[in-house]
């Protein structure tokens, strides 16, 4: 056969992926550029190239202590998914128990209500028990988004292991608890870890929830950034964006070396 | 009984973070504010007559809708050939170009919108581009094109995770098949791959208008304060004029829509894929 195959896209289909590429990927390249502007405001192309607005964020001391604050509350969010969503990974992929499939739609049912509904949800809950703005408030708010993710990822994981092994360990005198411990979860740890950094992700990315939850005295980056998009646009928005974009692309990367996150992902 | 003791830690989480405040959230509805703007505590649904009743609610509603409609159609348009070429790549190029299409999702929304107004803005990319040229420049940003084109972008990774799950789906050996009988590209494509799609297609619509409805930081930043949504006014409604029976009772009809447009797709005929 000389023709084309038929697999092999037509230039309109080309075209058209190129333009939805170039779509996707334009906001960031441009906030990537922007940030290096010498001028005052968000024009492109930049005027001039300069770090200056890198340097007035890092003089920032609001902004810093709202990535402070972002990065240990995604820090505690994705070891607390984890902690809490390993078992009920294990549970849902292994065994079989009355209720199971009813306690997996419940655990992923967070994801299903809009951010913003949820949000709303947590501040009329929260307010009252005085925890809007403090620590439990706001790590309680992003595990209820992150756990969902984790115990997903994790129960697909943990699925693919062979359970044979984990029968042999049994055979060989490990117990339950041993056996699942030593064989199953270290052979799925690479899921493990996708589940962490998209947990740490989730949780440093999430702005609509805690609009509701931040106050004064605590606030996540996220926040800080609408906030600020919201009253003024200078090239220091930017540049705070590629500050989430990089910490962002950083962890996405180093996941993709050690485990194989579109592996991972592509899975479910 | 085991299984349900490892799942316990779970299920606390959900419960504490999201029944129990859905059912706070479902409860504050009932109450209702008087006169002065202070909440009392009642069972009523008279919250939701106020809304229903108030003549803002008709075209706030329309708004939405269309919206949410238009860009997931735009969304789902755009991504499917995005999708189309991931699977037609070599294996080796799949991975990292539909992690290029799902990137997006990796950076917050807000960084988004402030590339979208260094594109789109006064002094932005097109608005620079327009005036070499010596045409006038024209405002695309807070109205509602500027929101349009930046939701677009922000639904399109969703359909195109979505198209990509679908089309795995999809035998090539079909498309093979039709181009072996003689068929040419554009005919291969409207009469194969396109009914085939039709599926994945509608499963990415159904949930890119479910995410488009309910999106907040877009509309928000995008719209400069001169557009409003549903999602708009819940957030108004809670923080700013803190009539909270009426956030929450908004909130809760926006479910049941959202509820409701689920449903329909639900009696929708599925294809055989």
């Amino acid at each position: 056969m000389n023709r084309a195959g038929p697999r092999r896209p037509g230039p309109v289909v080309i075209a058209g992926a190129l333009a939805g590429f170039l779509l996707l990927l334009a906001p960031a390249v441009v906030v990537a550029t922007v940030s290096f502007s010498s001028g005052e405001f968000l024009a492109f192309p930049p005027p001039g190239l300069s770090l200056r607005w890198y340097v007035t964020l890092l003089g920032n001391a609001e902004i810093l202590s709202a990535l402070a604050t972002s990065a240990i509350l995604a820090s505690t969010v994705a070891m607390l998914s984890l902690l809490l969503g390993l078992p009920a990974s294990y549970a849902i992929a292994r065994l079989d128990f009355p209720g199971r499939g009813t306690i997996a739609t419940l655990l992923a049912a967070p994801l299903l209500l809009p951010t913003l509904v949820l949000g709303l949800a947590l501040l009329l809950a929260l307010q009252p028990l005085k925890l809007v703005a403090t620590w439990p408030g706001l790590v309680l708010a992003h595990c209820t988004v992150a756990v969902p993710f984790a115990v997903r990822i994790m129960t697909t994981a943990i699925g693919s292991v062979p359970a044979e092994l984990e029968a042999a360990a049994r055979t060989l005198g490990a117990s339950p608890l041993r056996a699942a411990l030593r064989v199953t979860v270290p052979l799925a740890a690479p899921g493990v870890l996708a589940a962490a950094a998209l947990t740490f992700l989730v949780s440093f990315d999430e702005t609509v929830i805690s609009l509701f939850l931040v106050g004064p005295r605590l606030t996540t980056l996220p926040v800080e950034l609408f906030r600020y998009a919201e009253n003024r646009t200078d090239p220091m928005l930017a540049a705070l964006s590629m500050m989430l974009i990089v910490i962002a692309l950083t962890i996405v990367l180093l996941v993709e070396r050690a485990a194989g996150l579109t592996r991972t992902l592509s899975k479910e | 009984m085991i299984g349900w003791l490892l799942c316990l830690p779970s299920f606390l989480v959900i419960g504490l973070g999201f029944l129990w405040p859905a059912a706070i959230l479902l409860r504050m509805s009932l109450n209702r504010t008087d006169d002065i703007g202070a909440m009392q505590p009642d069972l009523t649904i008279a919250t939701y007559a106020r809304l229903l009743d108030d003549d803002m609610m008709p075209g706030l509603a329309g708004d939405t809708i269309l919206l949410a409609a238009g860009c997931a159609a735009m969304a789902v348009t755009l991504a499917f050939p995005v999708a189309l070429a991931i699977r037609a790549a070599p294996p080796r190029w799949r991975g990292p170009l539909a992690l290029a299409a799902v990137a997006p999702l990796l950076v917050s929304g807000t960084a988004r919108v402030i590339g979208w107004i260094a594109i789109l803005g006064d002094s932005g990319m097109v608005n620079g581009a327009l005036t070499l040229v010596g045409l006038p420049p024209q405002r695309l940003i807070n109205n509602w094109t500027g929101v349009r084109i930046g939701l677009v972008e922000s639904l399109m990774p969703y359909a195109v995770l979505v198209l990509i799950a679908g089309l795995g789906r999809l035998d090539a050996r079909l498309e093979e098949a039709a181009a072996t009988l003689g068929a040419g590209r554009l005919r291969t494509f409207l009469r194969v791959t396109l009914p085939l799609s039709a599926p994945a297609l509608a499963a990415a619509f159904a949930l890119t208008v479910v995410l488009g409805a309910s999106a907040f930081v877009t509309p928000r930043l995008m719209g400069g304060g001169r557009v409003f949504v549903v999602a708009t006014e819940i957030y108004d409604l809670a923080l700013q004029t803190v009539d909270w029976p009426a956030a929450a009772a908004l909130a809760v009809m926006l479910l049941l829509a959202l509820g409701a447009a689920f449903a329909l797709r639900g009696l929708l005929p599925r294809g055989r894929a």
